[in-house]
């Protein structure tokens, strides 16, 4: 796991978007297993969920529908649809419209793609914006459950971390 | 570990999505085809009872109606999804994006270019358009209007990262419109006239290849910019 940090306006937001290829670097290249990503285009998403500043998520969709896409578009995990939904405390909000929860609700929702999706490299920028403690305790149990699955976790957050027996590298911008 | 959908599913998934999504937002999609009918009515009524005259003036007042429309619809197409994130989402898609542009572009539209192929014949009759030309103004909106959802894509896409792109969008795309105005307007013409209208026809057929085969890459890489 790396966690990136830095103040306001350092680049955090733009050093995570050019690692998920959505931002263009003044010089050098991001690399995969070797490859760069821009040649690995479809191979490299797949293997990457990021949750950035937007949810991504329609607010006229419901959460199932929202979460249906998110699957459609990714590699679909072997998790019930209404298992993530539980695993997020959203469970009885499946049929509801997005436009109705609240900003915290709707940040689950949109980390909830992470467990919709088979992913190995997980990029959040500030995952735990909107976020309760309970919720955000909540996603470092994730967390520390993926990072023991062998798989990578690159953020930034301005809240404390605790995530116990994890190894965590620092990178300060 | 489950795979990822075929090219297929993940097309017709967001294209259902999209007319979902349409379904939910009736009233924003019903504008064009209603503007279309609008601007249309009132032509008439500006310029008196004088039937051949509006018969004349039918073919371009209809091409003219349905290029406006089709320019306000525009910025639907994938305004709603960059400020919610969702475009950035289907950027990261594993599949390519072209293919997914493909779909919404489709779905769009499906949501403004086929009511106007439905409306069309009424208003047609309305102005008093012959009815031997009336076949050809179907077929010209069926292949033109696709067209105009496709080269507006670009445009679209080009511009959906610019806080006021509405006057840029128009800037860029109008120009290309130029063409399926010439050809569609000039078929209704002939097949009002009795003569051939195949040339035109083919014409239009052949520019709705190259657009359906080119401008979702162009789109896609236009998105990528917008994007970044």
């Amino acid at each position: 796991m790396l966690l990136v940090e830095g103040a306001n306006g350092s680049g955090k937001t733009s050093l995570l978007r050019i690692l998920t290829g959505l931002g263009l670097a003044d010089s050098g290249e991001v690399l995969w297993r070797g490859e760069t990503i821009d040649r690995l285009a479809g191979d490299y998403f797949e293997q990457v969920t990021y949750v950035g500043h937007h949810d991504g998520i329609k607010r006229e969709l419901t959460c199932l529908e929202n979460l249906r896409l998110a699957r459609a578009m990714g590699i679909p995990s072997a998790l019930d649809l209404d298992e993530v939904l539980e695993r997020v405390k959203l469970y009885s909000y499946g049929d509801t419209d997005v436009a109705n929860l609240s900003a915290g609700q709707k940040r689950r929702l949109a980390l909830a793609r992470l467990l919709a999706t088979d992913s190995t490299l997980w990029i959040l920028d500030e995952p735990f914006t909107s976020l309760d403690k309970a919720s955000m305790a909540l996603f470092e149990d994730l967390f520390t459950g993926h990072l023991q699955q062998q798989g990578m976790i690159v953020m930034t957050s301005h809240h404390d971390i605790s995530m116990p027996g994890q190894s965590l590298l620092r990178l300060r911008l | 570990m489950s795979h990822r959908l075929s090219l297929s599913q993940a097309f017709t998934f967001l294209l259902r999505r999209d007319l979902l999504l349409a379904m939910r937002n009736r009233a924003e999609y019903a504008n064009p085809v209603l503007f279309f009918i609008l601007v249309i009515t009132l032509f008439p009524l500006a310029l008196g009872p004088v039937p051949e005259l509006l018969a004349r003036i039918a073919p371009g007042i209809i091409w003219v109606a349905a290029l406006l429309a089709a320019m306000l619809s525009l910025d639907s197409i994938f305004r709603s999804d960059f400020d919610d994130g969702s475009l950035e989402q289907m950027l990261l898609s594993a599949h390519p994006v072209a293919v997914l542009v493909l779909a919404k572009v489709c779905a769009h539209w499906m949501v403004t270019g086929l009511p106007l192929l439905l409306v069309a014949p009424l208003l047609a009759g309305m102005l008093g358009m012959p009815a031997q030309a009336q076949g050809t103004l179907l077929l010209t909106i069926l292949i033109g209007t696709p067209v105009l959802s496709f080269i507006g894509s670009i445009g679209v896409a080009l511009t959906v990262g610019l806080p006021k792109g509405g006057i840029i969008l128009s800037l860029l795309v109008l120009p290309l419109y130029v063409p399926i105005l010439i050809f569609a307007t000039s078929a209704i013409e002939n097949a009002a006239s009795g003569f051939d209208v195949s040339a035109q026809i083919y014409m239009l057929l052949a520019i709705l290849c190259l657009a359906i085969s080119l401008t979702p890459w162009a789109t896609a890489a236009a998105l990528r910019m917008s994007t970044s």
